[in-house]
């Protein structure tokens, strides 16, 4: 029969008993979550990076920082079809307008560093011709330059034009040519289309392999609205609501 | 010989005259419009009401399309049905239609030049539409903006293409016939029957579909085919039976999307944002009424093969605990609980691997209009992942489900 324990040792044993309940308590104790939109969209950062930084694997690219009209176009782009991206679809499709805008102001208005460019694996004469085209465009093939509308700087124009820097060089590519094949839309009168109809395979791979070297501008902001014309007529240029 | 070629002869022939009277029997002559075209806003408004509650535009829009001119794909396993334009455009919609035609697709599944309507049209479901709700949905209908978009061609394997094979399909899968109420039972619960049983075709989803696509009797859940979501039984206690719930609750889910017990996501998340929270309180009660009424099924409830392993804890820990809680607890009004959260054991788990590869939010209602989101871990979790922290959550925390299988993420991975 075993000994019954020494009082000294029952008490000791229910204190552990105690501490080890109050463990199992804090351990159960529900997460306390944050009432912030940061912690809302986590599902955009998980694949966006932290805070919409852009992710690792060098295609999802950075929202953070992106004109807040450009962001709030491209979500309703995903969830109406204008756009197709299957995931991005199935999760704006049960979210509404004002809170897409929400969501795109919250990434419109973080202002964090760009890591260094990604170096060009192009030979010089690719890179020179994406640079031409970036700043110059083609006027024989009324082609405006990239410059025209996505600012000198090439980072972007408030409240709608996105910068074409700080950019992954496959996502550049995946763009431009998802433009040329109507697989990407914007509102109507759709002007990127018609700039990336007439581009070439060959112009695409220029352009990405150069805007995806070039190093971001201290800040990375977009310019401020201007009233000047641009080149084409823009459904999505302008931020409003249409 | 010659008997045995007559005796076959005749048999087809009769074969042919049954199913041919299966699919006329119930119809009433078509007759011109009684009176002109009604411009009634009352009926107006009521038309555009009912359309909400059968969900019409889900079908009937494309994504990003204009509301109602049709131009939808439905995936079905015999390949994709295209909604029909519902706009009032004299050449590509509804603008010639009769009352007495539109009646009759709704209630017999036959569409204006009498050809057989394919049943992604849940027209045996609808058939229990009454001719008044019928016509002032179509007055709603005509009163919409006209919209040029011609239909588009099924595109539909042989033989699931030919109106014979529809014909056969409806003699043995259709009944049509108008509501009828049951008198011993109140008001309320007549009305939640004709919503859910009739003009809200819960049925399309919440049934099991056999292999000629036709859906079980009654509210036993099914796998939505191709799509791969299931609907989950809604006379079972064990999955989304509602019988102990309160009617409190049962209206808030469908009202905003979230319950104290549930929330809504995926399909379903689209039919409150379409459907359910444009409902009527009374409706909303008749509804919750008529399922908390519906009788109880035996539990279908696999057996509780997940064994929580090293692996799927560690997941669990890594990517699910910081926002579900260490025990599955969750927060409450914010991320669901997993413990003793029955959506979690639902079998097949078709859902939770969706979620889990697709993430989601909750659907942005008045009540609750910027929900938290769960990312998707498609591009983190490979199959084998997702299967271990599955069975993790299935058999933690006092829950009881099946296992889940690499095979299976595999095969739900690629529904979209």
């Amino acid at each position: 029969m075993p000994r019954p324990l020494s009082v000294p040792l029952r008490r000791a044993c229910a204190r552990l008993a105690s501490l080890l309940f109050i463990a199992a308590t804090v351990q159960a104790a529900p997460p306390r979550v944050e009432d912030t939109i940061a912690q809302r969209v986590q599902a955009c950062t998980g694949c966006h990076g932290k805070e919409g930084r852009a992710a690792s694997d060098g295609y999802y690219p950075r929202i953070a920082g992106k004109p807040a009209g450009y962001l709030h176009h491209q979500l309703r782009n995903f969830r109406d079809g204008r756009r197709g991206y299957p995931l991005m679809a199935g999760l704006l499709d049960p979210l509404s307008d004002d809170y897409l805008r929400e969501i795109a102001e919250h990434f419109a208005s973080l202002e964090l560093p760009y890591p260094p460019p990604q170096p060009a694996t192009a030979p010089a004469a690719v890179l020179a011709r994406g640079e031409a085209l970036v700043k110059q465009g083609d006027a024989a093939r009324e082609l405006p330059a990239c410059a025209r509308c996505h600012g000198e700087a090439m980072t972007g124009v408030a409240p709608a034009i996105p910068g074409l820097l700080g950019l992954p060089r496959d996502y550049l590519n995946a763009q431009l040519a998802a433009w040329q094949r109507g697989a990407r839309r914007a509102q109507a009168p759709d002007c990127m289309a018609q700039v990336a109809r007439k581009l070439q395979d060959a112009d695409i791979v220029a352009v990405a392999q150069w805007l995806a070297a070039q190093p971001v501008p201290a800040g990375g902001k977009p310019a401020p609205r201007t009233d000047a014309p641009l080149p084409l007529d823009c459904g999505g240029a302008s931020g409003e609501r249409p | 010989m010659r008997r045995l070629v007559l005796g076959a002869a005749l048999a087809a022939a009769l074969a042919v005259a049954a199913i041919a009277w299966l699919n006329l029997r119930g119809e009433a002559p078509l007759v011109p419009d009684p009176t002109p075209r009604s411009v009634d806003a009352a009926q107006i408004e009521r038309g555009a009401y009912l359309a909400r509650a059968g969900h019409c535009a889900g079908c009937h829009t494309e994504r990003g399309g204009a509301a109602y001119a049709g131009g939808r794909g439905i995936t079905t396993p015999f390949g994709i049905v295209y909604a029909s334009n519902l706009t009032p455009d004299d050449a590509t919609g509804l603008g010639r239609w009769t009352a007495a035609e539109f009646r009759r697709a709704l209630q017999h599944g036959r569409s204006r030049d009498g050809r057989l309507l394919y049943p992604a049209f849940p027209y045996t479901s609808t058939t229990r539409v009454s001719d008044t709700d019928a016509d002032a949905i179509l007055a709603f209908l005509r009163s919409l903006p006209p919209v040029v978009q011609p239909n588009r061609a099924h595109a539909l394997r042989f033989p699931y293409d030919s109106q014979a094979a529809l014909a056969v399909w409806r003699a043995l899968y259709f009944r049509p016939g108008r509501f009828e109420p049951d008198a011993a039972q109140p008001a309320a619960w007549n009305r939640g029957a004709y919503l859910v049983e009739g003009l809200g075709h819960c049925g399309a989803c919440h049934a099991a579909r056999n292999a000629f696509g036709a859906s079980d009797e009654g509210l036993g859940g099914g796998l939505i085919p191709v799509q791969n979501w299931y609907a989950p039984a809604l006379d079972d206690a064990q999955e989304a039976g509602v019988a102990d719930w309160p009617a409190a609750d049962i209206v808030a889910l469908l009202k905003t999307g979230r319950a104290p017990r549930a929330s809504t996501l995926g399909p379903m998340a689209e039919v409150v944002l379409g459907s359910t929270r444009h409902l009527s309180e009374a409706d909303l009660q008749a509804v919750a009424l008529y399922l908390q009424r519906l009788p109880p099924s035996p539990s279908r409830r696999a057996a509780a093969t997940a064994k929580s392993t090293p692996r799927g804890a560690k997941l669990y820990e890594t990517h699910c605990a910081a926002c579900h809680g260490e025990r599955g607890e969750g927060a409450p009004g914010i991320y669901p609980a997993l413990a003793g959260q029955r959506a979690v054991t639902l079998d097949p788990a078709a859902n939770l691997v969706r979620v889990v590869l697709e993430g989601g939010f909750a659907p942005a209602t008045a009540e609750h209009p910027r929900p938290y989101g769960m990312p998707p871990f498609a591009t983190l979790l490979d199959d084998r992942d997702v299967a271990a922290v599955l069975d993790h959550v299935r058999a933690s925390w006092g829950n009881a489900g099946s296992a889940v299988s690499p095979l299976d993420v595999l095969r739900w991975r690629a529904s979209r």
